[in-house]
């Protein structure tokens, strides 16, 4: 499981800058832990002053934050960041563009989400007064780091006071290895998809068997579907607040051009995503 | 049902099939000759077509009811083919043409397995009308002249059209008895097409119309024969030819010209025209079958290419499902695929045994039948239809229609699908909305409840309507749907006719499929096929057009004898009263169901301010209640989501209904007064019946189920649990 005892936040003065510290000093007083500010570009007095102006305006910190002041090219001062202090919480601030549903991940928190060395929450709607989280959907993918994933997801749920959880089972169209083609095979398929269903169900019970989620509503949700894509719709319809994903095992450039998994959810965030590594 | 039962039931169908099967080969045969002539090929060709079209697709297909053989919509292609690739010589252009079919076919079989049976589904159906219409036209521009006797008439559409008049001129003036008489035969078996319905007459109807023109023209032969002084005033070349031996003077297909261009556009045009036609045919039979069976397209598709190869290679035309002998074949209580296959056997033995009685069928008498199927194609009836779906559909419509009739059918149908994209385009004033979400995965499927759930994003049109197809498709018919379009920012026309299929299908066979989210949507008429655009908030929907959710609400309100207001006339002021909207803001409430006491209706509201701002469509039900009432929230024990904002609110156990404590939250302030108005007929009311949250402010009750709008049925199921609640409260 998760433990997130230091959380970086990237300081650009931007028009967000106020919303998206408010929620990351929020974030480290729930985990209890130690946030770390970074500031790619000049240190100046204008943009310190401007800075602690805002720190006496929020929250108290548990543990007072700690800025660091670098120059160089964005990505990669951060990234530099999260591996020399051991971060374990890298969080970003998505854009939103257009109409008023859409969010898209800017271009460097995309290269950042890629390639970061822990983990990743994107908030795409920081605000100054805490919105509080209800409903928080987790990814039950068949696979090795699913387990720590949802672990992370109950361990959160507990820190956020959120009491309502879904995992969500995707599960690829391709496993069904039946095609509908006409009313027989469209009942081969059905009796299928229920066999299916209930064999993923088993698996994502027996990692619950671990965890103790009384006090939460607990779904388990399965999706015949496009991975990466379907749970994000999901979370979507169903207005989640968080969704909880694995990291991608490794990103190629055949991955962007052809989008999958995680990529459909960078290009178009339903909700606030926490990708865990 | 077992397989041997189902051998059973085939067997015992068999005679049935026998009498539809002949019946179609009654029609088939007619037209197999017509079509063939019309497409500049030999006679036989059409009737070579459905032969095999009948034996090996009634062995391999998949569907079940359907019949197939020569299609109408490929006469203007092959005649193109033939002129084009005969340079001319319109014998030659034929064996070009067959290789051009054998070809075509091979593509379908390919098509079959790669399973894009569906290729149809990526044009837009107006596109599609206004294809079929140029068809028609063509048909009927060249065949009227051949109905009228002259059998010269060449040219383009346009000109052959011009050309009418002169031909009527042409024909009461000429002093040629052949062209005369050939005429008076057609114009004759025109009536006999345009009135045979109208006729009520049993022993008249045993016959369809296409074999009373075939019988009375050989009638007419044999009175000039055997009866009259007078010679047969039709010379031979107005007749029909058919070869000598017709079982051994196969055409063979000349595949010379396999690599030009002429040849290569040949090839893609039949395929076309000809995977169109018969998923159109197929599709449209389904709905007809009285089994309710589904088809097997790509299964089907294969077969169809196969029956084409060989078609192709005896001298025979496409083989394709055709809709307006399927349709006999049901009416005719056809139920299963031998009927097609006895309808080819009909066809050998009237070939073999008729073949002297076939070379006296006037040309003219065959013209007649198919300048009525170009005349249906085209009709005037069509174009109405189109134009009350909408001005735009109107316009692609006749964009397609012009294009295909003065270039070629492949460019026509290309420029259809331009053309619609474009309209589309500046419809939403929006390109990136489609080149963005173009290749993206847009359809959400899950089972919920028992129930599936579908929803939809970005935009659904004509380019991505496969994806929710192949989702659709996959749900047992029998089942409860629900299909919300809410997030979609655009629903076109063709994608709106589907659904209106798809919702008829999952009636027929006993499920429900529903589609919500609409009711926000701008449309451009009140046809319920329309296309939909998604309109911001400020802009108001036009008054008076009511979606078919809201429709079927006016009947629900009209059942229960109560009013009902698509708009919002009266406020329901004391809404914002109830805890639940303490922290979410009331935009707009519609489609009220109301009788003054309980009211059902469709509320919006956002949660959060400014960026973090949600809107939210959701349906309730709002009990007014004349006594004082104290504060409560009731729930489902576990779902603490709508909850939370209450502080200082407890759970409340009820003493001697430990179950009810257990299945449901109810909190509230005032402790003593709630256990009094939790008599044990509430208790026992809200045990029996499905959760809802409810809550109460100082008069009134708000009932809600889940967060989003609720379909018909579960708007059913509230309103029944609103009403009978309020009965029991005061």
């Amino acid at each position: 499981m998760q433990v997130f005892k230091k959380i970086l936040i990237g300081i650009a003065f931007s028009p967000n800058l106020k919303a998206n510290l408010f929620e990351a000093i929020r974030i480290s007083n729930m985990f209890d832990a130690e946030l770390v500010g970074v500031h790619v570009g000049d240190k100046t007095e204008d943009k310190e002053e401007k800075l602690q102006l805002l720190l006496d305006e929020a929250p108290k910190l548990k543990t007072p934050i700690q800025t660091i002041w670098q120059k160089g090219k964005p990505v990669h001062v951060i990234q530099d960041t999260c591996i020399k202090n051991n971060i374990d919480l890298l969080i970003l601030g998505a854009l939103q563009k257009e109409n008023f549903y859409k969010y898209y991940v800017g271009s460097i928190a995309r290269e950042l989400t890629r390639n970061a060395s822990c983990s990743v929450l994107l908030l795409i709607k920081p605000s100054i007064i805490r919105v509080p989280c209800k409903h928080i959907v987790v990814n039950g993918l068949k696979d090795e780091k699913t387990k720590d994933t949802i672990k992370t997801a109950f361990k959160i749920s507990n820190l956020l006071d959120c009491k309502r959880v879904t995992i969500v089972e995707e599960i690829s169209q391709a496993e069904l290895d039946i095609k509908v083609s006409d009313d027989a095979s469209l009942r081969k398929a059905t009796i299928a998809k229920e066999r299916i269903k209930r064999r993923e169900d088993i698996r994502v019970e027996k990692i619950l068997q671990e965890i103790d989620c009384k006090d939460t509503t607990l779904k388990i949700q399965s999706i015949f579907g496009k991975r990466g894509y379907s749970i994000g719709h999901y979370a979507k319809v169903k207005r989640a607040d968080l969704l909880i994903m694995n990291a991608p095992s490794k990103t190629r450039l055949i991955d962007r051009i052809f989008p999958h998994d995680i990529e459909y959810i960078l290009s178009e965030l339903p909700t606030d995503l926490l990708i865990v590594k | 049902m077992g397989k041997v039962n189902s051998y059973k039931v085939f067997a015992r169908d068999i005679p049935k099939n026998i009498f539809s099967g002949f019946v179609v080969s009654l029609i088939a045969l007619p037209l197999g000759l017509g079509l063939a002539l019309a497409s500049g090929a030999p006679p036989i060709s059409g009737v070579i077509a459905a032969i095999i079209g009948g034996i090996v697709t009634s062995i391999l297909g998949g569907s079940n009811v359907t019949i197939t053989g020569p299609g109408n919509g490929l006469v203007v292609v092959v005649l193109a083919a033939i002129t084009t690739l005969g340079n001319g010589d319109m014998q030659q252009g034929f064996l070009y043409t067959l290789a051009a079919v054998v070809v075509s076919g091979i593509i379908m079989i390919i098509l079959g397995f790669l399973r894009l049976g569906s290729l149809g589904d990526f044009f837009p159906s107006s596109a599609i009308q206004g294809m079929l219409a140029a068809i028609g036209i063509g048909i009927f521009a060249k065949q009227i002249h051949v109905m009228l006797g002259n059998l010269d008439a060449k040219g383009s559409i346009i000109e052959l059209i011009m050309n009418i008049p002169e031909g009527i001129k042409y024909y009461f003036t000429t002093d040629n008895t052949s062209v005369f008489y050939a005429g008076s035969v057609g114009i004759i078996s025109f009536l006999i097409m345009v009135f045979y319905s109208k006729i009520r007459n049993r022993y008249f109807q045993l016959i369809p119309a296409p074999m009373w023109i075939v019988v009375l023209s050989v009638g007419m032969h044999y009175y000039y024969q055997y009866f009259s002084d007078a010679a047969y005033p039709i010379e031979k070349a107005f007749l029909i030819n058919l070869p000598n031996d017709v079982l051994s003077n196969f055409a063979f297909p000349d595949f010379s010209k396999a690599l030009e261009l002429d040849f290569i556009s040949a090839v893609i045009g039949i395929t076309l025209i000809a995977s169109i036609e018969s998923l159109l045919s197929i599709k449209a039979v389904d709905k007809l079958d009285p089994l309710k069976r589904r088809s097997n397209l790509d299964k089907d598709i294969r077969a169809l290419g196969l029956a084409t190869v060989i078609s192709g290679f005896l001298g025979g035309l496409n083989v394709v499902t055709v809709i307006a002998r399927s349709s006999v074949n049901v009416n005719n209580n056809g139920t299963n695929r031998s009927a097609n296959f006895f309808h080819a056997g009909f066809l050998v033995v009237f070939i073999l045994l008729f073949a002297t009685e076939l070379r006296k069928i006037p040309l003219a008498a065959l013209a007649a039948i198919l300048v009525y199927t170009g005349y249906k194609l085209a009709s005037p009836e069509n174009i109405r239809k189109v134009f009350k779906i909408g001005n735009e559909q109107l316009l692609i419509f006749l964009i397609t229609l012009i294009t295909t009739i003065a270039t070629s059918l492949i460019t026509g149908i290309l420029v259809g699908i331009i053309s619609t994209f474009i309209i589309h385009v500046s419809i939403n004033k929006d390109i990136m909305l489609f080149v963005r979400n173009l290749l993206k995965p847009n359809v959400l499927m899950f089972k919920e409840d028992g129930k599936y759930f579908v929803s939809v994003d970005n935009f659904s049109s004509f380019l991505n309507y496969t994806k929710l197809k192949s989702k659709l498709n996959q749900i047992p018919e029998n089942e409860d749907v629900i299909i919300d379009f809410s997030l979609c920012d655009f629903v076109d026309h063709s994608v709106m006719e589907n659904m209106n299929n798809y919702v008829e299908t999952f009636k027929r066979k006993g499920g429900h499929l529903e589609i919500i989210g609409l009711d926000n949507y701008s449309t451009r008429s009140e046809h319920p096929f329309a296309l939909r655009k998604n309109i911001p908030d400020f802009i108001k929907p036009k008054e008076g057009v009511l979606t078919k959710r809201q429709k079927s609400l006016q009947k629900i309100g009209a059942e229960l004898n109560l009013n009902y207001l698509p708009d919002q006339k009266e406020e329901i002021t004391e809404l914002p009263t109830f805890g639940y909207f303490k922290a979410r803001q009331i935009i707009k409430i519609s489609n009220i169901i109301s009788n003054g006491q309980c009211s059902l209706f469709d509320i919006e509201f956002s949660e959060g301010e400014m960026i973090a701002k949600q809107i939210i469509r959701a349906s309730m039900f709002y009990i007014k209640i004349d006594k004082e009432i104290p504060k409560f929230t009731l729930d489902k024990e576990g779902v603490f989501e709508t909850i939370y904002h209450f502080t200082g609110f407890k759970d409340i156990s009820i003493e001697n209904h430990p179950d009810f404590s257990k299945r449901f939250y109810l909190s509230g302030k005032n402790q003593v007064k709630i256990k009094e108005l939790f008599t044990d007929e509430l208790v026992l009311f809200f045990e029996s019946n499905p959760y809802y949250h409810i809550e109460s402010s100082d008069h009134g009750l708000l009932i809600l189920g889940k967060e989003r709008l609720a379909g018909v049925k579960e708007i059913k199921a509230l309103a029944d649990f609103g009403f009978r609640l309020q009965k029991i409260i005061s």
